[in-house]
């Protein structure tokens, strides 16, 4: 009889752990799933859906790394995937404007890079060298020019 | 107490002649204090540059002049092009500025002062032409990597020094040499102090030209900061990165120097042409010594619009590296008929040579007008893009300008 009263109230702790258990579960896949649609977590979220209002907002929070038009205005490069990790990576020792006057396949830009870590003192990229290399080769792909281009941007003007 | 109130002093004015401006005050400038001017984000007003050329590169300076911002035939500062590796010196001290001659195959190992320099040996004054080996690189398909030159990165200044052949015979050479190699005060965009942007140099033969100078003067005064002061070497018709800015060691060697900037795909070409594109082994590439001929319509300024029936008044510049220019034609049809131009002799060996011509048109439209410049050995320019290399150098297609005939 006694045995019976124990595992009574035992079976009744074990109820309320599987509750518990239970309720932990669900809020952490609610978190989890939570994550997977916004993964920053936060309420300050920017929304990516509009171009110009993240520009405005950027504007404000951040003027050092203002985007207008999708350029960096600080750099110059192109504000697509990855450009911070170029801007981190790649803008201490020279300029910008050495990568965006510059059109490469992924080859080159691999060999350009090599060519830096070898006699430049570039460190060793990791997992970012491949962040970089598309980012470069997305936005910064050599363009077929021929033999020779037609002479464009002509500025006219009345010769007196 | 003295030292110190006179490297102040030199210093001092040392910035103003920077700024060509006396600074008023100076001597209430704090030590190792940096002038306003000097910290300008404008470049051109940092560095005395006509606004309308065009920045390629700030981190390191390089900024390229326009073909009708080179009308002179003396390139004065304003409109001279800007090319550097590393980072400009940020302190001269031009009252101590040595330069150190050493190397496998020096005979009499010497450190001598700027002013030892210019006091114990004749000065010589020669214009001669510099000339970036890139210029011309935007135009290579596919595209070659560095700062993307268009036509502006070439002047041809006046140059005053010393012949470095006075100093060579003066320290004694041995017969095993085979190259000069230059160091300088620039440093490395890394901030690395072991490292050396940029040393280069020359083989013995062009070291011992009479045109060869250790320059202090550029024009008739203090070469400007960017270009080299208060030293540089000066190897006219030479791709100009063998004409080292900031000198303070030369090294008399018993190889082909081996400097930063000396092997791999820099300032070299593939010995046999290549394919454009190709992959071009570092044993299959050679250093470029003179460079190939070349000119530029520096008026009228592209884009001039003239009424049927007047007449367009042209005129540029020819050089042709080592050799002398021998002709220059232009066309404005494309190359399918051409004409003579004026040319004149240049000033002296390695100086480039102004042409000129008087065109008519035979109707309305659209013009293009190609000038042609042909060496003394009887090579000319190309008309389109010559033989492709990695880092796309030795472009010197005919340059081009558009007209329109209203």
């Amino acid at each position: 009889m006694e045995n019976q009263e124990k595992s009574k109230s035992r079976f009744k702790a074990n109820r309320i752990l599987v509750y518990v258990i239970g309720f932990v579960v669900v809020v952490a896949a609610g978190i989890f799933i939570f994550y997977l649609i916004d993964p920053t977590l936060s309420v300050f979220k920017p929304d990516d859906s509009k171009e110009s209002t993240y520009v405005e907002k950027s504007n404000i929070k951040d003027e050092y790394n203002e985007v207008t038009n999708g350029i960096h205005v600080r750099t110059g490069l192109i504000a697509a995937d990855g450009f911070m990790t170029v801007v981190n990576n790649c803008t201490n020792c020279h300029s910008a404007k050495l990568i965006v006057q510059n059109r490469m396949n992924e080859e080159r830009w691999k060999a350009t890079i090599k060519w830096m870590q070898e006699t430049q003192n570039l460190w060793d990229l990791g997992e970012n060298e491949q962040v970089i290399v598309d980012y470069l080769v997305t936005n910064y792909p050599p363009n077929k020019k021929g033999r020779r281009q037609n002479l464009e941007n002509i500025e006219w003007y009345a010769l007196e | 107490m003295k030292r110190r109130h006179f490297v102040k002093k030199s210093t001092l004015v040392y910035f103003s002649a920077l700024l060509s401006a006396d600074i008023v005050f100076g001597n209430f400038l704090p030590a190792n204090y940096t002038p306003l001017a000097l910290q300008d984000p404008d470049p051109f007003k940092l560095f005395h540059k006509d606004p309308e050329m065009e920045v390629l590169n700030d981190k390191p300076w390089n900024i390229e002049s326009k073909a009708n911002l080179l009308n002179d035939a003396v390139t004065p500062n304003n409109s001279m092009f800007i090319r550097n590796n590393g980072n400009i010196p940020s302190t001269i001290d031009v009252e101590n500025w040595s330069v150190h001659f050493d190397g496998e195959s020096i005979l009499n190992e010497k450190t001598f002062t700027l002013n030892e320099l210019k006091s114990n040996f004749k000065q010589y004054t020669y214009q001669l032409v510099l000339e970036c080996g890139g210029n011309g690189r935007n135009e290579f398909n596919p595209p070659a990597k560095g700062n993307q030159w268009s036509t502006g990165a070439v002047s041809c200044a006046t140059w005053t020094g010393i012949r470095l052949k006075d100093v060579l015979d003066a320290v004694g050479v041995k017969d095993d040499a085979v190259y000069i190699g230059y160091h300088a005060a620039d440093t490395h965009l890394s901030g690395d102090p072991a490292k050396e942007p940029i040393s280069r140099g020359m083989p013995m033969q062009k070291a011992y030209q009479e045109e060869t100078l250790l320059a202090f003067k550029m024009n008739g005064a203090d070469i400007p900061l960017v270009h080299g002061f208060p030293l540089r070497l000066v190897a006219g018709g030479w791709p100009a990165s063998v004409s080292g800015k900031w000198i303070n060691r030369i090294s008399i060697r018993n190889i082909v120097h081996d400097g930063a900037k000396m092997g791999g795909d820099s300032y070299r070409v593939p010995c046999k042409p290549v394919e454009p594109g190709a992959k071009v082994p570092e044993e299959d590439m050679c250093i470029i010594e003179s460079m190939p001929v070349k000119s530029l319509i520096t008026y009228p300024k592209t884009g001039a619009i003239v009424n049927l029936g007047e007449t367009i008044n042209i005129n540029g510049h020819a050089w042709a590296g080592e050799l002398e220019v021998k002709t220059v034609e232009y066309s404005i049809d494309f190359g399918a008929t051409w004409s003579k131009t004026k040319l004149e002799k240049p000033v002296n060996r390695l100086a480039w040579q102004q042409f000129s011509a008087a065109i008519k048109f035979p109707e309305k439209g659209y013009y293009e007008i190609w000038a042609k410049a042909t060496d003394s050995q009887g090579r000319n320019q190309p008309m389109i893009v010559p033989g492709w290399n990695p880092k796309g150098y030795l472009n010197n297609a005919c340059h081009r300008i558009a007209v329109k005939i209203s």
